[in-house]
């Protein structure tokens, strides 16, 4: 088999192992998806009778920071399963394969997308039946599905190497709680960006959620803009999250020592 | 792999964690097609050694080879020569299976239109082709086990680690496990390198064994040679006049 052949074949193996068992546990995407409804539903609801935050209607604003943040939230505990996984004696199998460490942690961060996906088919749907001014023209849905894989990835495998540092499940709690509020809350996810106060806004440039976001914001609405050119957008996060494989990479057989 | 060289051979292979020494100074060669046995109470560096020895874990003294492969500067190549089962249940219980044997069939990259037969062949061998399509979450403890066995080595490895493979099992999966390995081994031919601080499993299927104490080789052998040497009745009371530590406090006969 040739050396690429080989390698995707592995890849292939750890995607499909876990979409095997999402497929053997649907309840687990339901579950999961009630959360970004709720933010819609209750949070968007109410703060769209503030005027003046945003230009245009807030449930506009927000329905993009929605789906970014229901990425975000599910990604980010990745590395938890990690760690079950270590717990269980599951990791041990993949370790002493002989499938390069790298493709071991590009089939999680793949497989990490396939939740993603879901949860964006989820507040699409939820957010065309609250009127929302969705752009469903084809090119723009495939920004928006490769926008999500991208962000699936790149928190999912940042959880990785968290828990790749902490190594136990009750320390990865705490952190994972630590880490996504500054991540959301430092990004234009639920106000504009130009609402911060500078030091505020100067950490949200840091932050890849924030292009996230802005990409999404571009893509998903009719009335759409970005506050970055697209290339910013899209740019800034692969290169982030070409770092944080390669880091992955030379991190994940700790877990197993 | 050169078919004649010894499959396991270490030199003063050693592994500390801080200040604790978990293995020291060990050397010990296994040949092509032995089946080796690692006898030592909890805690004696079975674990740490076969960790090394399958990659998992990188040796802080030392050095050794396995089916050739050195491996601290070819862990590619050997992890593509052994199997290991863990001592920690490995295969995913959410999955079924015939599932998990397709997760290990793409890692070692079996050829796509052999996959099913081999998976088969090798489920049948485990006698699990009844069970393939249930979730191996609702296994017996032996049944899980043999699943992990077909799943190591399905590749056809040059080298087999069974980490403790009968902890934890009743007598009746603890049988069928063993009876099981005893069919590979005659089978495929490959090495079986297993720990175990069950001294009947030792004796009644190990060419030769290791008895290892606090991280160190007290004493390598078969066991009658070793039983002869040292005018010992069993090999119980041969790890204590050894060690001067009892090996199983509370053995239990099969």
């Amino acid at each position: 088999m040739n050396p690429v052949r080989a390698y995707l074949t592995q890849v292939h193996a750890v995607t499909a192992a876990e979409v095997m068992k999402l497929a053997h546990d649907p309840m687990d995407l339901v579950t999961r998806a009630v959360q970004p409804i709720l933010w819609l539903l209750l949070f968007g609801q109410v703060m769209a009778q503030v005027h003046g935050l945003t230009n245009g209607s807030y449930l506009d604003f927000l329905s993009p920071g929605v789906l970014a943040q229901s990425v975000l939230f599910v990604a980010i505990f990745y590395g938890l399963s990690a760690i079950w996984e270590r717990d269980l004696g599951i990791l041990h199998r993949y370790m002493v394969s002989p499938a390069p460490r790298s493709a071991l942690v590009i089939g999680k961060a793949i497989a990490s997308s396939a939740r993603g996906i879901t949860q964006g088919i989820v507040i699409y749907a939820c957010a065309a039946l609250l009127g929302v001014k969705l752009s469903f023209a084809p090119a723009n849905l495939l920004g928006v599905l490769v926008m999500v894989f991208i962000a699936s990835a790149l928190f999912s495998t940042f959880s990785l190497i968290i828990a790749c540092i902490v190594k136990t499940r009750e320390r990865f709690m705490g952190i994972g709680q630590f880490l996504t509020m500054p991540i959301f809350f430092a990004s234009d996810a639920i106000y504009p960006i130009e609402l911060m106060p500078p030091w505020l806004r100067a950490i949200a440039h840091f932050n890849p959620l924030t292009y996230e976001v802005d990409g999404l914001r571009a893509l998903m609405l009719t009335v759409g803009r970005s506050h970055f050119p697209l290339t910013v957008d899209y740019g800034a996060p692969v290169m982030l999250l070409a770092l944080l494989i390669a880091l992955a990479s030379r991190m994940y057989p700790r877990l197993t020592e | 792999m050169s078919k004649t060289g010894p499959v396991v051979e270490t030199h003063a292979l050693g592994r500390r964690f801080g200040s604790v020494v978990a293995v020291a100074d060990l050397s010990i060669t296994i040949a092509p097609g032995e089946t080796f046995a690692l006898i030592g109470p909890n805690g004696a560096g079975k674990s740490s050694l076969m960790k090394m020895l399958t990659t998992l874990l990188p040796p802080t003294a030392g050095d050794a080879r396995v089916a050739g492969y050195d491996i601290r500067g070819e862990p590619q190549q050997v992890r593509r020569h052994i199997g290991y089962v863990p001592q920690l249940p490995s295969a995913d219980t959410e999955l079924t299976g015939y599932e998990n044997m397709l997760l290990s069939a793409r890692l070692y990259l079996l050829p796509a239109r052999e996959r099913r037969s081999r998976i088969a062949e090798a489920l049948t061998l485990m006698e699990l082709s009844d069970a393939r399509d249930r979730a191996v979450g609702t296994y017996s403890g032996g049944m899980a086990r043999r699943l992990e066995i077909a799943q190591s080595t399905l590749h056809r490895p040059a080298v087999l680690f069974l980490d403790e493979p009968t902890v934890g099992l009743d007598p009746n999966g603890r049988l069928a496990v063993w009876s099981h390995v005893r069919r590979l081994r005659r089978e495929t031919g490959a090495a079986i390198v297993f720990s175990t601080h069950y001294m009947e499993e030792a004796e009644d299927l190990a060419d030769r064994v290791a008895l290892i104490s606090r991280g160190r080789l007290a004493a390598v052998g078969t066991v009658a040679e070793l039983k002869n040497a040292h005018g010992a009745a069993s090999l119980d009371a041969l790890f204590t006049k050894l060690t001067g530590a009892a090996l199983s406090p509370t053995a239990v006969r099969l």
